[in-house]
């Protein structure tokens, strides 16, 4: 490449270059040969893909196994931090040690845009990010996410919390 | 006789033509999805052999969308002229020598008229009216601006187009494409004796149908979809089938032109049975063209497009230089040799 004083760039070349026809014959031995390479595609339905922990899915609430109750003590920073506004929590109190659980915890995933905020900002490691990414919904409102969908039991999300353990 | 004979011949090559672009497309698809290490389509059938089938019904099922400004009648008429014109130039092409049916030598070209070469020159220059007119009709910046690139592009590369058949008209004396075939058959090929013009007609020729990485009147990143952006549905599909059958016909006509049409070097077809010779010589022409409908591809999916400047430059300041080159060239050696 040379610069010709008026800030255009010239590529300098070569005679054959200039020929233009070897170097089309060059690019077409290059595509000849992509062909034969191994394919990268993967046969989504069949062949399903595992993410690695620093993977962002759904935010999911992590449940103990033992106790069966969901780490959350509604303190409602996660909505508060959440940037698209796709959380919703209400608290109320209960007998246990934590004192408050969230009565109500909803995500639009509609909302959502997997940033894992809510996530970095929760107190009590209740809200990680899972390795679900297979969300259709064929309504609107299915997309809101409530308890049902989002407690998840903290054996299926080991990987995500010794990640966490590592790296935060 | 000879008018039921004559359709019959279009009937079959019509459907044989139009059968072959779906599978073309598909090939396509395939080629491009290898050469970029993917698969392509392979969910509709086995190795996704009926996707050509499922792109058809879509593109019949979708609504036809005409915009509130466009010239309705020029706006349909387009298309119609595009492929009818594509279509047309194939009546020329021999795609072997006679077949024999009921003691009657029936000829494996549609017309044998003795213009055939001016004939397919004044086809593929028409295209352009269904390119410009699309363009103009749909009253769209993005279509006009195609339709212009596309009548700017083909009057820059028909002058080369021709200059440099006329190399081969002259090596063979005649403007018959089977007199063409039949005087390459007992020697050899015409592209041991235009080299360069061969270079300058395939060139032209991919100019001529639009493909890559002459395709500025479509130029998706430029001008959306060029001077299709305004269609739909089978309207669409309609330029789609144009553009494929034109490229049909001119690796067929590369083919005849200036690799022996349907014959094979050292092949005696007279000492053959007629029909079992017909065969071989359709299963020749067929697989000739094949290679170049494949080499149309992979260039594509190899060359960046060209900038419009870059492609007058090469149109008016190379291309046509080396045909008139060739053609001068060409008159002298004929000159000297007889
Ligand atoms: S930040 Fe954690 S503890 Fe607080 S409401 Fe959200 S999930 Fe519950
Ligand atoms: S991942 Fe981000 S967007 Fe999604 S709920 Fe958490 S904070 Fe909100």
């Amino acid at each position: 490449m040379t610069n010709n004083g008026n800030g255009k760039i010239k590529p300098k070349m070569t005679f054959w270059e200039k020929l233009y026809f070897p170097e089309i014959i060059h690019g077409m031995t290059i595509t000849m040969k992509a062909m034969f390479r191994p394919k990268f595609t993967r046969q989504y339905p069949e062949e399903r893909w595992n993410p690695p922990p620093v993977f962002r899915g759904r935010p999911v609430l992590v449940v103990e196994d033992e106790t069966g109750v969901e780490r959350c003590v509604a303190c409602g920073l996660c909505a508060r931090v959440c940037p698209s506004l796709a959380i919703q929590v209400q608290a109320a109190e209960t007998e246990l040690d934590k004192e408050r659980y969230p009565e109500l915890f909803e995500i639009n995933m509609l909302r959502c845009i997997f940033c894992g905020f809510c996530e970095e900002v929760c107190p009590e490691e209740a809200i990680i990010m899972s390795k679900d990414f297979e969300l259709t919904f064929s309504e609107p409102k299915d997309a809101i996410f409530g308890k049902d969908k989002l407690l998840i039991p903290r054996s299926q999300l080991e990987d995500r919390l010794e990640f966490l353990k590592q790296y935060r | 006789m000879i008018a039921v004979v004559a359709l019959i011949k279009i009937i079959v090559v019509v459907l044989v033509v139009l059968g072959a672009v779906a599978y073309l497309v598909l090939l396509e698809r395939k080629i491009s999805a290898y050469m970029q290490d993917r698969i392509g389509p392979n969910r509709v059938g086995p190795k996704g052999m009926f996707q050509p089938f499922a792109d058809i019904l879509k593109l019949v099922l979708k609504e036809l969308i005409v915009p509130e400004q466009a010239n309705g009648f020029v706006h349909a008429l387009a298309p119609v002229i595009s492929i009818t014109v594509a279509l047309s130039a194939l009546a020329v092409i021999p795609f072997g020598n006679y077949i024999v049916i009921g003691g009657q030598k029936i000829s494996l070209m549609i017309a044998n008229v003795n213009i055939g070469v001016l004939y397919i020159l004044a086809m593929s220059s028409l295209g352009v009216y269904g390119i410009t007119l699309s363009g103009w009709s749909s009253n769209s910046k993005y279509s006009l601006l195609g339709g212009l690139r596309s009548s700017a592009q083909m009057i820059s590369y028909e002058l080369s187009l021709g200059l440099s058949i006329i190399g081969v008209l002259m090596i063979d004396g005649t403007l018959r494409l089977d007199r063409i075939v039949t005087a390459q058959g007992s020697g050899l090929w015409n592209i041991v004796y235009q080299p360069l013009g061969f270079l300058v007609f395939i060139t032209a020729a991919f100019a001529e149908t639009n493909r890559l990485p002459f395709d500025l009147p479509e130029a998706e990143p430029e001008l959306v979809g060029g001077y299709h952006t305004e269609y739909s549905g089978m309207r669409w599909g309609l330029f789609f089938l144009s553009e494929y059958t034109s490229m049909i016909v001119s690796s067929a006509l590369i083919v005849t032109l200036y690799f022996g049409g349907w014959s094979l070097p050292y092949v005696d077809y007279a000492a053959m049975f007629p029909n079992i010779a017909a065969i071989i010589e359709i299963v020749t022409f067929l697989a000739k063209t094949g290679i170049f409908i494949f080499i149309y591809m992979w260039v594509r999916w190899t060359l960046p497009r060209f900038r419009y400047d870059q492609l007058m430059n090469v149109g008016w300041k190379i291309m046509l230089p080396l045909a008139i080159v060739n053609l001068l060239g060409t008159g002298a050696v004929l000159l000297a040799v007889k």
